[in-house]
């Protein structure tokens, strides 16, 4: 029953791989040397369509995954798998946090991790830099953007239709 | 039930508007989420992400069931969690089918050759306003640098680097240095 092997094989991938959506990637690689659902050339077609579709990454690579090794059912088999585990563990720390928010130890940990989601953030951002800044062009709209961003203060969504709208006006990245 | 709905639409808007990771969520959600309908705060939001860091599954999903949980219970997490991944169903499977070769088409990398830059522009915002919030005095600098410095030389993972944050956390509050100051007042 392939739904299940998906459902299973997903449900793994939820449980173990922490972090962000490319830490899915290695667990992919796996999978396609199992599995004769797609190889590791497809695999690299199928991170850079989800790369450049919307959704998050990780999503985007399950649902993939499951549709190309048995279409819809099969998509919605590795997605479920994917996020269950993630479900279930927040819904019960979510319940903690609640209850001990204000106990001085669970503060303190609060107040010693924020700093380091900074941290991580500004080295996610500066990894998505190196790709959107290349040269003076986009160095330009870089700052132009974030000067709109910063005193006007509209919705994301406004500046990522302006800007893929101007990528395709002025060819960016030819 | 209108709540449930709000949830899941706003969700459904955020994962169609998030091209990347989990980090590129970041400002859709600061803006929707805490900015129009305040149903976080900024430090929530650093809390989820950095606990969505070390807990099983990937961040954007921990952050929408965090959320959603927050709000409406489990239901609501539940639905936070539909609402997301959504968007990723229904466009990756017309794009699996239908679309795949229109994949390689150049307009299609103009435009998100300028959708990066926007993104890029959009996480240097929120975070310039989360490091007034998330960084409340020296000590909390000097955790920064050092989180900043192991990342940029010793490449250590995240989870790491939220565990020993936490633990700095409870050595500022908690530590020795505290008696040092009484000492120095008497």
């Amino acid at each position: 029953m392939i739904y299940l092997v998906l459902f299973f094989e997903f449900f793994k991938i939820g449980l173990f791989a922490i972090g962000g959506g490319l830490v899915t990637v290695p667990f992919l690689f796996d999978l396609a040397e199992v599995y004769p659902w797609f190889d590791a050339k497809d695999l690299a077609d199928m991170i850079a369509v989800s790369e450049s579709t919307p959704g998050p990454l990780g999503v985007n690579m399950a649902t993939y995954s499951g549709f190309r090794a048995a279409g819809v059912a099969g998509a919605l088999a590795a997605t479920f798998g994917l996020v269950l585990p993630s479900v279930v563990v927040i819904m019960m720390l979510s319940k903690l946090l609640k209850k001990f928010r204000d106990n001085p130890m669970v503060c303190s940990v609060l107040y010693g991790i924020r700093p380091a989601v900074i941290a991580l953030i500004l080295f996610a951002g500066a990894e998505v830099a190196k790709l959107a800044v290349t040269d003076w062009e986009t160095a330009g709209l870089f700052v132009v953007f974030f000067a709109a961003i910063h005193f006007y203060k509209r919705s994301p969504i406004f500046y990522i239709i302006v800007s893929a709208a101007l990528g395709i006006a002025l060819k960016l990245g030819q | 039930m209108k709540q449930l709905w709000d949830l899941f639409a706003v969700f459904f808007k955020i994962g169609l508007f998030t091209f990347g990771g989990g980090y590129a969520m970041l400002p859709l959600l600061q803006d929707e989420l805490v900015r129009r309908r305040r149903w976080a705060t900024d430090e929530e939001l650093m809390d989820y992400y950095s606990i969505g860091q070390c807990t099983p599954g990937i961040i954007a999903i921990n952050v929408a069931t965090f959320i959603g949980c927050k709000q409406k219970g489990k239901l609501g997490g539940g639905i936070s969690t539909l609402g997301m991944v959504m968007p990723s169903l229904i466009i990756i499977m017309l794009a699996a089918s239908v679309l795949e070769r229109y994949m390689h088409n150049p307009y299609l990398g103009y435009a998100f050759a300028g959708i990066r830059i926007a993104v890029t522009a959009l996480i240097l915002d929120t975070l310039i306003g989360l490091w007034k919030k998330g960084i409340e005095d020296k000590k909390g600098i000097v955790i920064f640098l050092c989180c900043a410095l192991l990342l940029l030389f010793f490449n250590l993972s995240a989870v790491w680097i939220v565990l020993l944050a936490a633990l700095s956390g409870l050595a500022c509050r908690f530590c020795p240095l505290r008696f040092k100051r009484k000492d120095g007042e008497k």
